[in-house]
């Protein structure tokens, strides 16, 4: 019995094993200088990432910048304020339930909120794609946010409020420093999380092929909508770059995911 | 040695005390930090403590002493509105601190647990360092001279010795008896005139107990100590007054209610109480 | 009387107006930003519903979910293709079927192997590798799945399936093509185990520990301990996460396009093409008129009130559980 359950293990991890030496074996290939510092006109032509990259972490920063503050403070709610209360177990349900959201309804939602003239009419563009990124990191933010600030022991807030701290000074100064290293890593997980999602951007970043700094109304480049062109396409060249980016993408994601599990490690010693 | 000079650097600063203004009553100067007129706490329907009415002599340590149930923590804790806390609680009664009501509706709590200090039975230092513990309280108050009210406050814990060294590293990984005395340091940093304390050694070794004990003594000199314990003994060694409290049961409904029996010099309650129900206590023969 | 002068002196005990409006300020931040959650989805369901409605009161409800012919029109101001969602459907259907068929005895297995055969150092280290699938971002699974399993692995065992006594039955028969539901089923399979794995070990962790011990006590082995203890009790959890998995599988855009082939064809056999919403809405976007981007919308709502009704369901039943910890993303 243990040996099927073990072969079981195995087949599980097996997935794991062959992307990852895929990825690094094609992608370590055409990893390079180039790939990282150029700009590819067409799958055809020689070129590199450097838009794609300029574009996932412009809009995943911006994503994070919107989503992580507003989610530990939704969190912050829950755990010190609603409770148990009503409108507090409506959230928790609602963010549940949207961490399951398809990610391209969201872009499709997006889409029709922000870029048509009937919503707000901004146009595709970077800010668009990190609205997108932000919807689907937000709920995350929220619940493992939630998690955390659960951790925090409750003698530590009748300790504050006994030096005579207010409530908001009792949050702010002892159970968001308490928790920090654990919101720190949701934070980490959920920027992973948005650094690889691509569905969205197709409708709402769309693509380009330079290099784009504005912040709204040029459609705005992203490694995995550079990936997606480049394996689609029958040209060597982009099919290279594509497993490229593909590495891109494996490193920074488990870069992410490595560190904020080690934090969290530490954390419980 | 450090406890002595520190207390007469301490007299030497004493500030002259205010004049009353108009808007506010002077600072009483009666011997009494506290006196407690018919309180009652209830939590709901459930009647935690009845009708208790007592004093808190100023720098004295009073002791408040009883079986499990007895409502004196609870007691304690409407001295600095800690009770407010809990959701369903409410406090009837007078309590006055230095001649002011502190139940009063328009009295901010906050003030309140600002002036009065307080350490709790399991040690619960913040997980910062020593240094930021200790410092907590002064920088709500938006003080700037940190180090100097971190060391006297160490010191006057007995704790500044064996930390000196280290004022920056974690209080998590003190001792448990050294992170009691941090808590203490922390509740004695904002310099209130009233510490306190809810069976801060219970959770100690008898060494580490000792060591609080001395510092209860050594506090007395410049501060009111009110201590919850269930240890009589501690209660008959460190104490000048003693409070008793005991459960009345209700058979009917079965509620235990908490009442103060007596409150007496310490060794009077010890050697010849008033009340049989104390005397039963004090004897070992009930609680 | 020797007291000292407390810090900040003897102001009155009555409080000042800034610090006591702090509080309500702070709290009234935080509860707008959890009310922003609430927001952010309505608007979102609100908008997207509003803009495929003329689709839906054009062509029906029925008939756009029943029909089989997606031709899109090219008006911007009104509803002139006909909208057919079915083969869609059926392709979403049908590969998150293959997927969850195939991911849930592994999950079961998995998580009992993690649980309860694997020695305790090796736990985290285990279950920390399952969950690093998760962390793979789906057009990564898109690459590797198009340039090497499909080809190295799907297919040949598609082969050889149709190739065997059961490839008689429709399901089964071939031709084995290089994309389809069975391939885009395999990826599913592995994107899902995931949060399938973990919810199930943590539901399998929360076997009450007398029943266990009563089972060894009267001689059971472990295999009959974990058959008649762990499973039964785990039933469930494990329906909870079978139906998380399943709302995953459905939404899984990226992976799902590249690999199930765009055929409208509807085929009964697993190994044929198929298309599936995502797959849909992914690969006609950009070259969508105004009236074609309705139509997305519409199908992208069907999609969404599916996978919605899914989700409500799966944790409502996880709720009865017990909330699980740590899958918010996974």
């Amino acid at each position: 019995m243990a040996g099927v359950l073990g072969a079981a293990m195995v087949l599980a991890v097996a997935p794991l094993v062959v992307i990852l030496w895929q990825v690094i074996l094609n992608g370590g290939a055409a990893m390079s200088w180039e790939f990282l510092s150029s700009v590819e006109s067409s799958p055809r032509d020689p070129g590199g990432y450097l838009h794609g990259i300029v574009g996932t972490l412009y809009m995943t920063g911006i994503a994070a910048t919107l989503s992580i503050p507003i989610g530990i403070l939704a969190a912050t709610y829950l755990v010190e304020y609603g409770r148990s209360g009503r409108f507090a177990n409506t959230v928790r349900f609602f963010t549940d339930v949207m961490t399951g959201v398809p990610s391209i309804f969201v872009g499709l939602a997006i889409y029709a909120l922000l870029v048509v003239s009937g919503g707000a009419g901004l146009g595709f563009g970077t800010f668009v794609g990190a609205a997108a990124l932000a919807t689907i990191m937000l709920p995350i933010v929220v619940r493992s946010s939630e998690e955390m600030l659960n951790l925090v022991p409750a003698d530590l807030r009748t300790a504050s409020a006994g030096l005579g701290a207010r409530r908001w000074q009792t949050t702010v100064k002892v159970v968001l420093p308490a928790a920090a290293p654990g919101l720190i890593t949701g934070s980490m997980l959920a920027i992973a999380r948005g650094a690889g999602e691509t569905a969205p951007l197709v409708l709402t970043a769309l693509g380009a092929r330079q290099v784009v700094t504005a912040f709204q109304g040029t459609p705005q480049a992203d490694i995995g909508l550079l990936m997606t062109d480049g394996f689609s396409q029958p040209f060597e060249p982009g099919i290279e770059r594509a497993w490229a980016g593909g590495l891109t993408l494996i490193i920074v994601t488990l870069l992410l995911t490595i560190t904020a599990r080690f934090i969290a490690a530490r954390r419980k010693v | 040695m450090q406890l002595a000079t520190a207390a007469a650097r301490l007299r030497r600063d004493r500030a002259p005390r205010q004049a009353a203004s108009p808007s506010r009553p002077a600072p009483t100067t009666t011997g009494h930090v506290f006196e407690v007129e018919d309180v009652s706490v209830r939590y709901g329907d459930f009647t935690a403590v009845r009708d208790v009415s007592l004093t808190i002599p100023r720098n004295e340590i009073t002791a408040l002493i009883g079986p499990s149930g007895c409502g004196k923590s609870t007691i304690l804790r409407t001295l600095n509105r800690m009770n407010d806390l809990v959701d369903d609680a409410s406090v009837q009664g007078t309590v006055r601190y230095n001649g002011e009501d502190i139940y009063a509706p328009d009295v901010d709590p906050v003030e309140v647990r600002r002036r009065i200090g307080m350490v709790f039975q399991k040690p619960n230092p913040f997980p910062k360092s020593i240094y930021d513990n200790v410092a907590f309280g002064p920088r709500l108050n938006g003080e700037r001279d940190l180090d100097g009210l971190v060391e006297e406050a160490l010191v006057r814990a007995a704790l500044w010795d064996e930390v000196r060294t280290k004022l920056r590293s974690p209080a998590l990984e003190l001792s448990g008896g050294q992170q009691q005395r941090l808590c203490i340091a922390r509740a004695l940093a904002t310099r209130p005139d009233v510490i306190l304390m809810d069976e801060p050694a219970s959770a100690l070794d008898p060494i580490a107990t000792h060591k609080i004990e001395d510092l209860m003594r050594s506090l007395r000199e410049t501060c009111t100590v009110v201590v919850v314990t269930h240890n009589m003994q501690q209660a008959s060694r460190v104490s000048d007054w003693t409070a008793f409290f005991s459960v009345d049961v209700d058979d009917e409904q079965g509620m235990r209610t908490g009442e103060l029996v007596e409150l007496d010099r310490t060794d009077a309650i010890f050697t010849e109480a008033s009340d049989p129900r104390t005397e039963a206590y004090v004897t070992g023969r009930m609680g | 009387m020797r007291t000292r002068e407390p810090l900040g002196g003897h102001a009155p005990l009555r409080g000042s107006a800034s610090t006591w409006s702090a509080d309500p300020v702070f709290r009234a931040l935080a509860l707008a930003c959890a009310a922003s959650v609430l927001v952010v989805l309505a608007a979102m369901i609100v908008r997207t519903t509003v803009e495929a409605w003329p689709v839906f009161a054009d062509q029906g409800l029925i008939s756009f979910l029943t029909g089989d012919l997606w031709d899109p029109g090219q008006s911007r101001s009104e509803v002139t293709g006909t909208y057919g969602a079915l083969p869609f459907l059926y392709g979403t259907l049908k590969s998150a079927a293959i997927g969850l068929m195939l991911a849930l005895p592994l999950a079961i297995a998995v998580a009992l192997f993690i649980n309860e055969v694997a020695p305790r150092r090796l736990r985290g280290l285990l279950a920390y590798g399952v969950e690093t699938l998760a962390m793979v971002p789906s057009v990564v699974y898109a690459l590797v799945g198009l340039y090497f399993l499909r080809l190295e692995v799907w297919r040949p065992i598609g082969q050889a399936v149709a190739d065997s006594p059961l490839g008689v039955l429709p399901m089964f028969s071939g031709p084995v093509t290089n994309s389809s539901y069975w391939a885009a089923g395999n990826v599913l399979a592995i994107m899902i185990l995931p949060i399938m794995t973990a919810i199930i070990r943590e539901t399998f962790a929360q076997t009450p520990r007398e029943e266990r011990m009563a089972a060894y006590a009267m001689g059971a082995t472990p295999w009959e301990v974990m058959r008649r203890v762990i499973l039964p009790r785990g039933v469930p959890g494990i329906v909870g996460g079978t139906m998380l998995g399943l709302g995953r599988a459905l939404g899984e855009t990226i992976a799902v396009a590249f690999l199930i082939g765009a055929s409208q064809r509807m085929s009964s056999s697993i190994f044929f093409a198929g298309d599936s919403v995502t797959s849909l809405i992914y690969n006609t976007f950009q070259d969508a008129r105004p009236e074609g981007v309705w139509a997305l919308l519409a199908i992208g709502v069907t999609l969404f009130v599916i996978t919605m009704i899914v989700n409500v369901i799966a944790r409502l039943i996880i709720h009865q559980v017990g909330r699980t910890t740590g899958d918010a993303s996974l």
